[in-house]
């Protein structure tokens, strides 16, 4: 690696680390939660590593706990990373030449936080040749990844130090609703969290978990169709 | 509990299937457009499902025996204040917070 490319490196490390105080407590968090659960060290260290996701790590302990099927865990817990497929849409003008290999390392740490950046800045700096994109996109990506698994880590580890008289099991709805509630910043989100809400109480019902499926797409839907309208509004 | 073949299926095809989902344009699909519709729905699945999946676990959690818990309630809603106005981290300290002062001052 030239020098040149070290600094490039070094500017996307630095840009992107403001960002573990929000992974570190975040990632803790999931240790502690997944850990009081019922899963040994070995198995939270297991998913974070071969997941590496927060969201659907999150969503499949909370669904695991809940007894629910198989396939509705999977359904639902992909059902969160599918923004990552947008992610990896955007990336890869930017880093579809790299090897095979290295795209491997770009698809299996991307986090929300190394794409926002990046795509910012490639945008920014057109000129910005593809050696230095990457070279970018995997500092920021030092800056927070290796974190999730230390982290979860030393989260698994104080977990079991934490006595239920501090309702550990609370901390996985308030952890949801504090990674919704800033996502909720127009009226389309608004709507398809609301209907997701509603839904999640009038389908309580349906059995295997389905209520979950059903509300899920039920929000999506009213977010996409609430964002058409606004569209088809502007239009007119 | 959770049991432990449950545990290993679902962790390892919830790896495989993250994985392709984050290779699947980077390393497979290439340039390939998403169609404009799909992209619009895409966009809203982190704020479809979360909702209602905690919903539940706040209006009728599994430690109170699925009855109401005021103190929860509450707590929820200080989250989810505070996550409007600041970030996450903010947000979680406050609802656990608000939680225990809860319990403490009411029982």
């Amino acid at each position: 690696m030239t020098s040149e490319m070290g600094r490039i490196f070094r500017r996307g490390f630095l840009d992107c680390a403001p960002f573990i105080v929000i992974v570190i407590p975040y990632a803790t968090l999931f240790g502690v939660v997944a850990r009081d659960a019922g899963l040994e060290v070995y198995e939270v260290m297991a998913m974070s590593v071969l997941v590496i996701a927060g969201a659907s790590q999150f969503t499949a302990v909370a669904l695991m706990q809940d007894h629910a099927p198989v396939l509705i865990i999977l359904m639902a817990s992909l059902a969160v990373n599918l923004r990552m497929a947008m992610y990896s849409a955007a990336l890869a003008p930017h880093l579809g030449h790299l090897r095979f290999w290295l795209r491997g390392l770009v698809a299996y740490m991307m986090v929300d936080q190394s794409f926002a950046l990046s795509v910012r800045k490639y945008e920014t700096e057109p000129e910005m040749t593809r050696q230095a994109k990457a070279a970018y996109y995997f500092g920021t990506l030092v800056a927070v990844a290796p974190l999730w698994y230390i982290c979860t880590f030393a989260g698994a580890v104080i977990g079991q130090a934490i006595p239920p008289v501090f309702s550990l099991e609370f901390a996985v709805p308030v952890c949801f609703i504090a990674m919704t509630a800033p996502m909720l910043r127009s009226l389309p989100h608004v709507v398809a969290a609301f209907v997701s809400v509603v839904a999640a109480i009038v389908l309580g019902w349906m059995p295997y978990n389905l209520w979950l499926i059903a509300a899920g797409m039920l929000a999506m839907m009213a977010g996409a169709q609430t964002e058409f309208y606004l569209k088809r509004k502007v239009a007119r | 509990m959770i049991a432990q073949d449950i545990f290993w299926t679902v962790t390892i095809l919830l790896g495989i299937g993250t994985f392709l989902i984050r290779f699947s344009f980077l390393g497979i699909l290439g340039d390939r457009r998403i169609p404009e519709w799909i992209m619009a729905h895409l966009h809203y699945t982190a704020v479809a499902i979360f909702p209602a999946l905690i919903t539940p676990h706040v209006l009728w959690p599994e430690v109170t025996g699925g009855t109401i818990d005021p103190n929860r309630l509450i707590a929820a809603a200080a989250v989810f204040l505070v996550g409007l106005r600041f970030n996450a981290v903010f947000a979680i300290v406050a609802g656990m917070g608000t939680l225990y002062l809860l319990r403490y001052l009411f029982g």
